[in-house]
C-alpha cells in the first residue's frame, strides 16, 4: 500500500483542492463553483479527494481497507462548511466506504451524497471509489445481445440439515435436455445473484463462449456462520442430497472434473471442507476471499464463529490433501484475509492440485468477488471461445 | 457430379441482420436449399427460424448427426478419426505455444524506437518467423489429412457411403447449398468428412459467418481478448478453398481491437497471400460465373496498415 496523505511533489501539478484553497479561504460562490466543476470523489492521478459540505463537528472517512486506520478525518476549510480529505490510492483500486458525520457527540454513517457509485450487500450499501485504472468490467453489465438463461426455484427437504432447503437452478440459454452439462454449486446463491450480478455474469460469459454452458445450483444457507464453518451436515446435504436430486432431474456430466463448488468468505471454507470430506467428488473449486483462519500457536483471535474453521484449517494444514484437480483462489489485497489466502496457495499446490491465485486491489465484498468470476469460471470451465462464429 | 459452383455468396453474421433470403433472391435461386447446420452441433436440427427465413425451402442435411451415425456404425474408422482429432488438438496446442513466442517480438518491435532501417529489417524477420510457423503448421495439417485419407479411404467405407448417398439425394433435389456458422472446426470437419463440395456440383453455395470461414482458403481463428492466453490469431486448417485468396473475419468488431493498428496490421500481413475480409452483420460478398465478384458496404478489407477499407473486388479470385 502506498503512503497516505501524500501531496504532490515539487513540479507535480497542483491538485484541484489546493488550487481552491491555496489563495486563501474560498467564498461560498467559489465553493459552489468548485463542487459543480468536478465529480467526486475527485480522481487526479493516484490522488483521490473526498469532500462533504455541511455543518458538523467532525467528518470522517470510514473505509474497509485492512491495514489502514479505519477512520480518516476530513479537514474543515476554515470559515466554511466545506470538508475535505485527500488520499493516495494505488491504481486499479476499488474501495468501499461511508462518511461519518459527527454532531453533538453522535456519529452518523452515511453514503457519500456526491458519489453516484454504490455497492450493495446484505447489510445495505456503501459508496465506492474507483481509483485510476479501475473500470467496472463490461461483462458484468446486462448486454442486449446476450441470450439469457433461466432460474428455477426449488425446495429440497433436507434430512442432513433438518429443514427445507431452497435451491435455485440456473439453466443456460438454449439449454437442451439431450446433452450433458457440468455443474457449478454456489454457496450464498441469493447473495451472489443480488450483489454480484451472478445471473448477468453467467449469461454474458456463456453467451461470449468464454465459459462452457453450465448448470448452476444456487444454495441458500439458514445460518451461514454455522452451516459453512466445516459443518458435516452441510457437506452431506450438498453431496448426498443435492447432487443426486440434481442428477435425477437435469443432464449432468458424471465426472469430478464437471463438478465445482464455489463460495466466498465462509462459503469458500464450506467449499473446501465439503471437497475435503468427499474426495474424488468435486474436481473444481472456486474459492473467493476464503475465511481460512488458522492458528500456529494459541487461539485464533477472530472469535467463536471461526473456532470450527480454525480446527479444520489447522488439520488441513497439518495434512493437506488433494481434494480437487483445479482450484481457483482469489482475494482482495485490502482484506484481513489476504495473509490466510496467500499462505493457502502453496499448501494446495503441494498436493499436486493445479492452482491459480488472483489478487485484486479490493476488499472483502461482493463486487470484488463479481469482478473475479470471469477469470475463475473461464479457467475452471473454459468455453470454446476461439471456435464459435454464429 | 462435378464442376464448381456457378455462384457464391459469403455473408456476415445473420442473427441481428438476416440477409440470406435476399442473397438467395439476388442469385436467382429457386427451389429448395440444402442446408448445413453442423456447426450448431447438438442444435443442428433446430432450423425452424432458418426454414421460415427461407420461406420453407430449407432441407437439413444433418451432417452432424450423420457423422455421429457413421462413427457409431464403424468403430474402427471412428477410433482412427478420434486419434486423428487428438493429434490435431496436440498440434494446435504446440503451434499456439510456439506462436506466442514468435508473435512476442513482432509486437515488441512494432513499437520500439531506434535505428529505423535496423528495426525494419528485424520486424520483417520476426514476421517472417511467424509466417514460417503458420506455413509449417498448415503443411503438417495437410500431411496428416493426406495420410489419414490414404490409410482409411473414408469415401469407400460402407457407413459413410450410405450417409453420403442420402446426402447426395437431398442435394440432388435442391438447387443450392447454404452453410451456417457455429463451431467452425466441427463444421469444417463434417464438410470434409462427407466431401460435400464434390456432391454440390455447380449449384450455388451460400455461407455465413463461420460457414464462410470454412469455405475460405484457410480457416483463421481470432479473438483479441480471451480470458486466458494471448489471443493471437491462429491458423486452424485449410478451408474448402471456395474463396481463393481470402480469409474471412466475421464478428470482427466484437472480437478484435480494430482500433489497434499494430495488431490489425500484423494480422493482415501475416497471411500475405490472403486478403483478410471483415464480414459485418448483413455483409454480402458474391461471385457469379461470368460476372465475377461484387461486395457490398459491409465487406471490409483489413489493410497492411491495419486500417479497414471497403473491399474492392479486384484481385479476388474464385
Amino acid at each position: 500500500m502506498s503512503a497516505l496523505y501524500a501531496e504532490p511533489g515539487p513540479g507535480a501539478p497542483r491538485l484541484a483542492i489546493r488550487r481552491l484553497l491555496d489563495p486563501g479561504p474560498p467564498g461560498s460562490a467559489e465553493i459552489d463553483a468548485f463542487l459543480a466543476q468536478h465529480a467526486f470523489p475527485l480522481i487526479e492521478g493516484m490522488s483521490v479527494t473526498f469532500v462533504w459540505r455541511g455543518e458538523a463537528d467532525a467528518v470522517r472517512l470510514r473505509h474497509f481497507i485492512y491495514g489502514l486506520p479505519a477512520s480518516q478525518a476530513f479537514a474543515r476549510v476554515e470559515g466554511t462548511d466545506l470538508w475535505h480529505l485527500t488520499l493516495e490510492l494505488p491504481d486499479r483500486s476499488r474501495v468501499e466506504y461511508k462518511l461519518e458525520i459527527e454532531r453533538a457527540g453522535h456519529g452518523e454513517w452515511i453514503e457519500d451524497p456526491r458519489n453516484p457509485f454504490r455497492a450493495h450487500d446484505p447489510f445495505g450499501a456503501n459508496s465506492v471509489v474507483h481509483a485510476r485504472g479501475y473500470e467496472v468490467p463490461a461483462w458484468t453489465r446486462p448486454d442486449p445481445e446476450t441470450r439469457p438463461g433461466t432460474i428455477e426455484d426449488h425446495v429440497i427437504k433436507s434430512r442432513a440439515l433438518g429443514r427445507n432447503a431452497r435451491v435455485g437452478v440456473y439453466l443456460p440459454a438454449r439449454f437442451r435436455p439431450g446433452r450433458r452439462y457440468p455443474l457449478l454449486v454456489v454457496h450464498d446463491g441469493g447473495d451472489y445473484l443480488a450483489y454480484s450480478g451472478l445471473k448477468t455474469v453467467l449469461d454474458n460469459l456463456i453467451h461470449r463462449v468464454e465459459v462452457a454452458d453450465l448448470i448452476v445450483a444456487l444454495t441458500y444457507p439458514e445460518n451461514r456462520l454455522v452451516e459453512y464453518a466445516d459443518h458435516e451436515p452441510h457437506a452431506r446435504f450438498l453431496t448426498q442430497e443435492v447432487l443426486p436430486w440434481l442428477s435425477e432431474r437435469w443432464p449432468l456430466t458424471d465426472a469430478p472434473a464437471a463438478r465445482c463448488l464455489m463460495g466466498a468468505s465462509f462459503g469458500a471454507v464450506a467449499s473446501l471442507s465439503t471437497a475435503w470430506r468427499y474426495p474424488e467428488t468435486y474436481g473444481r473449486l472456486l474459492l473467493q476471499s476464503g475465511s481460512f483462519a488458522f492458528s500456529d500457536i494459541g487461539p485464533n483471535p477472530r472469535g467463536p464463529a471461526f473456532a470450527p474453521i480454525v480446527r479444520f484449517m489447522n488439520e488441513f494444514r497439518d495434512r493437506p490433501a488433494r481434494v480437487a484437480e483445479r482450484v481457483f483462489v482469489s482475494c482482495g489485497q485490502y482484506e484481513s484475509l489476504i495473509y490466510e489466502n496467500r499462505s493457502l496457495v502453496p499448501l494446495l499446490q503441494s498436493t499436486g492440485m493445479e492452482v491459480r491465485f488472483v489478487e485484486a486491489r479490493d476488499g472483502h465484498n461482493w463486487e470484488n468477488w463479481r469482478d473475479r468470476l470471469r477469470a475463475g469460471l473461464s479457467w475452471l470451465f473454459p468455453g470454446p471461445i476461439g471456435m464459435i462464429y454464429e | 457430379m462435378s464442376g464448381i459452383p456457378r455462384a457464391l455468396a459469403f455473408l456476415g453474421p445473420q442473427r441481428f441482420e438476416p440477409t440470406l433470403a435476399r442473397a438467395v433472391a439476388a442469385l436467382g435461386i429457386e427451389g429448395d436449399l440444402a442446408t448445413v447446420t453442423a456447426g450448431w452441433q447438438e442444435r443442428e436440427r433446430e432450423v425452424e427460424e432458418l426454414h421460415e427465413h427461407l420461406g420453407g425451402r430449407a432441407v437439413n442435411l444433418e451432417l452432424h448427426r450423420r457423422g455421429e451415425a457413421v462413427f457409431a456404425a464403424d468403430a474402427e474408422f471412428a477410433g482412427a478419426y478420434r486419434r486423428r482429432q487428438e493429434l490435431f488438438r496436440q498440434m494446435q496446442d504446440i503451434y499456439a505455444l510456439r506462436l506466442d513466442a514468435a508473435m512476442s517480438p513482432c509486437l515488441a518491435l512494432a513499437e520500439r524506437p531506434g535505428h529505423e532501417r535496423l528495426l525494419e529489417e528485424e520486424r520483417a524477420a520476426a514476421l517472417e518467423g511467424v509466417r514460417a510457423l503458420d506455413e509449417a503448421h498448415a503443411g503438417r495439417m495437410a500431411e496428416v489429412h493426406a495420410e489419414f485419407d490414404a490409410r482409411w479411404r473414408p469415401a469407400e467405407r460402407d457407413a459413410l457411403r450410405h450417409e453420403r448417398a442420402e446426402i447426395a439425394r437431398l442435394i440432388g433435389d435442391s438447387t443450392a447449398l447454404a452453410i451456417a456458422g457455429g463451431h467452425v472446426a466441427v463444421l469444417a470437419n463434417r464438410l470434409k468428412l462427407f466431401d460435400l463440395l464434390a456432391l454440390t456440383g455447380d449449384r450455388p453455395v451460400l455461407a455465413w459467418s463461420g460457414g464462410a470461414m470454412a469455405c475460405a482458403e484457410r480457416v483463421v481463428l481470432f479473438h483479441d481478448h480471451p480470458p486466458h492466453g494471448t489471443g493471437h490469431a491462429q491458423l486452424l486448417d485449410a478451408g474448402l478453398g471456395l474463396a481463393g485468396g481470402l480469409v474471412f473475419l466475421p464478428h470482427a468488431r466484437r472480437r478484435l481491437d480494430l482500433g489497434d493498428t499494430i495488431k490489425t496490421s500484423l494480422l493482415a500481413r501475416r497471411f500475405t497471400a490472403l486478403a483478410a475480409v471483415v464480414l459485418e452483420d448483413g455483409a454480402s460478398l458474391t461471385w457469379r460465373l461470368g460476372e465475377g465478384w461484387s461486395a457490398d458496404a459491409g465487406c471490409l478489407k483489413l489493410g497492411e496498415d491495419g486500417a479497414l477499407t471497403p473491399l474492392t473486388v479486384q484481385g479476388v479470385a474464385a
